[in-house]
């Protein structure tokens, strides 16, 4: 560095009003793009949103189609209470699971998404849990007769690449169709990701196979998705109820 | 008193130089001796690498190396983040109060980094939940911050915009080399393609290799392996380039 | 409980050093001799453990979507995250110059024994890697923050002076020549990282 600016650019005053300057004009521009990007941002967040849960019923498509194909086939949000009840002041699609799950169970609402595809009537449930490292989540639907699984889809915030985090992949999230999520004694025990030996094709087992390495991201997700199941079983109940009473 | 604050303003200077002379050390003395911009694009490639040779910006470089697709895009993102801020603090390095130095470059990284984290999140969502935290990472990037201090204070704005492209792209070169054996070995697939063949529940159903009895190394895939790999990069690089072996 | 749990895991199976990678820098820069690698270490476990919760309450308080609700209802709106990077690496430079200055003051031949690596460590991906962490993990008290920080940064520094005590007896052994130094040393922080992997399975 040359003697001359380190002489001039040394003086307190000099290096106050340069450290001014420098704030200032690094503060506008980040203002200026984060809020000029933020309602990309928040969009894409939305659209990925209900991709995943339109993937869920068996509907694929891009982040661009998910919102016309979301209103056209969810015909239904509704929040729940521990007790089944439907909270009217909570809107189903803006509620944080990642906030909801650090509260105590009777303060927590539950999601849930209803939807009409094909003729079929379909319960969407949002899930959150943890993985190896990190939050995993997903949604898992089932069909009319709230057994059978119609299709699930799982994401990560940070699990292995190309172990844990292969439970976004279509062969994973295959495994859960048509498994069912109660017992042969009429018991909710969701689907178990184990290891070894099972029958693919034994739908009626509660299990599937998990993915090599990734024993406790699988374990994670079987967790997850009793625990959550769990939470809607009242709201459940009373639907069958109905059910029962209609025929 | 007066001579105190001299005194330590001084020894303020001496490290300063001392730090200087770290993030440079040895290999910049090629760079001061190099005529051609072209050897400061070249140079970082090999002789001069930023992660085999310079032992800068691993940090944040191998835990996104088990797939190609993330590595080449936090090689760009490296690459522009590095590009700008060695061209704006070298047009600046006039400017820049010596004493508040570290914290103005670290200021103009974190801002390029932020305005790239917001563009990916806009533009290319998937791509930067695949990256999440390293993105940000990439401030503390050794290699960014090194480079600035060793290359981009010292020269013109060109050669600095090169330099940065350079380093970058030796850091790239890493990162590529060593996710393209972690994914080819560990899941047998490039770009999430099946370049190996199908690997099917029983030897019947799989194709290419698998069919042979090949089977997928599932601990490419974990941590200690990137180490391992580069570890032996290093090892062959430095096979066929004597010059950069150490003494101990 | 779930404290200990934490602090377990930021140790052993999250380590900084083994799992993600992070400060290898410094780490392979100042491993070379037990004594050095020991003040390192102790100054990244201060440091990590004073600026993971700074930025914890900066984070819930000023930055987060809906932080500024404390103000007012007004305010619930404003989302300052994309300040976030900028907050955390000043605060994180703020306390290493403290560091510096108390290191200086009390420990002189420490200080003059980590030179040039104490104002680096600033740009340690260790340290703006554990804030970045805590995050995206959402804890939810300060106290899960600041275990996060003491743990990773014990776990970094059990690292590290792993290391360098391999490397002191390393220097007597015949490494192939192409390997000295940086080669041997990834390679052997790579098998320490697959021994640090069988901690994966364990919980409190």
């Amino acid at each position: 560095m040359e003697e001359k600016s380190v002489n001039k650019t040394n003086s307190n005053g000099y290096t106050f009003l340069f450290a001014v300057i420098l704030v200032l004009v690094v503060a506008s521009v980040l203002a200026f793009t984060a809020t000029s990007l933020q309602p990309i941002q928040r969009e894409n967040m939305r659209q990925e949103k209900m991709q995943s849960i339109l993937a869920t019923i068996g509907v694929e498509t891009d982040r661009a189609g998910a919102q016309e194909l979301y209103s056209k086939y969810i015909s239904k949000e509704i929040t729940l209470n521990e007790n089944g009840e439907v909270v009217e002041s909570r809107n189903a699609f803006d509620v944080d699971l990642a906030k909801e799950l650090k509260k105590p169970v009777e303060d927590q609402v539950f999601p849930l998404y209803i939807a009409d595809y094909d003729g079929e009537k379909y319960y969407i449930v949002p899930l959150r849990g943890n993985g190896l490292w990190n939050a995993i989540f997903g949604y898992i639907s089932l069909k009319d007769d709230i057994n059978t699984i119609k299709g699930a889809t799982f994401g990560h915030l940070g699990e292995t690449p190309g172990l844990g985090a292969e439970i976004t992949k279509n062969w994973f999230r295959k495994r859960f169709e048509e498994e069912k999520i109660f017992d042969s004694n009429g018991n909710l025990v969701g689907v178990s990701v184990v290891k070894g030996d099972i029958d693919p094709s034994d739908k009626d087992d509660n299990k599937v196979d998990a993915i090599s390495g990734a024993t406790i991201t699988g374990d994670g997700v079987s967790d997850m998705i009793s625990e959550r199941l769990k939470r809607y079983l009242p709201y459940f109940e009373k639907q069958t109820e109905i059910k029962v009473a209609t025929k | 008193m007066a001579t105190e604050k001299n005194n330590i303003s001084q020894e303020k200077e001496a490290k300063k130089k001392e730090m200087i002379l770290f993030l440079s050390s040895s290999e910049e003395k090629e760079h001061f001796l190099s005529k051609g911009n072209r050897k400061l694009l070249s140079d970082p490639l090999n002789d001069n690498n930023p992660i085999t040779v310079q032992v800068l910006g691993i940090c944040s470089a191998l835990a996104i190396t088990v797939q190609l697709e993330p590595a080449i895009v936090m090689a760009l993102a490296v690459t522009a983040v590095m590009a700008f801020s060695n061209m704006i603090i070298s047009m600046m390095r006039n400017l820049i109060p010596s004493r508040i130095r570290i914290i103005v470059q670290l200021v103009v990284v974190a801002s390029l980094v932020v305005l790239v984290d917001q563009i990916l999140k806009a533009y290319a969502y998937d791509v930067s939940k695949q990256l999440s935290v390293f993105i940000g990472l990439i401030i503390t990037n050794c290699i960014v911050m090194g480079r600035l201090e060793a290359f981009a204070l010292g020269n013109g704005v060109y050669k600095s915009f090169l330099d940065g492209i350079g380093n970058a792209a030796g850091y790239g070169l890493i990162l590529i080399i060593v996710a393209f054996f972690r994914e080819l070995l560990g899941s047998g697939k490039l770009f999430g393609f099946e370049v190996l063949g199908h690997q099917g529940a029983t030897l019947a159903e799989s194709t290419g290799l698998y069919a042979l009895g090949y089977v997928n190394n599932g601990l490419m895939l974990l941590s200690p392996m990137a180490l391992i790999v580069v570890g032996l990069l290093i090892w062959v690089q430095r096979a066929r380039n004597r010059k950069l072996i150490e003494e101990n | 409980m779930e404290l200990i749990n934490l602090f377990v895991r930021s140790i052993f199976i999250e380590n900084m050093i083994f799992a993600y990678f992070l400060g290898m820098c410094s780490y392979l820069a100042v491993s070379k001799t037990v004594k050095t690698a020991v003040g390192l270490g102790a100054a990244v476990i201060f440091v990590l453990a004073i600026t993971v919760p700074i930025n914890y309450l900066l984070d819930t308080y000023l930055l987060r979507p809906g932080a500024l609700q404390w103000l007012g209802a007004e305010y619930a709106d404003i989302d300052l995250s994309f300040l976030s990077f900028i907050m955390f690496i000043a605060v994180i430079a703020s306390m290493v110059q403290l560091v510096e200055m108390i290191v200086e003051k009390f420990a002189p031949a420490l200080y003059g024994a980590l030179g040039i690596f104490l104002p680096l460590i600033a740009v340690n991906c260790a340290i703006l890697g554990g804030s970045l962490f805590m995050q995206q993990k959402d804890f939810g008290t300060i106290t899960e923050a600041i275990t996060y920080g003491f743990g990773s940064g014990i776990g970094w520094f059990l690292a590290i002076l792993g290391i360098a005590a391999i490397r002191e007896k390393i220097a007597y052994s015949n490494v192939p020549a192409p390997l000295k130094g940086l080669g041997i040393t990834f390679i052997i922080t790579g098998l320490m990282a697959l021994g640090f992997m069988s901690f994966m399975g364990i919980k409190l």
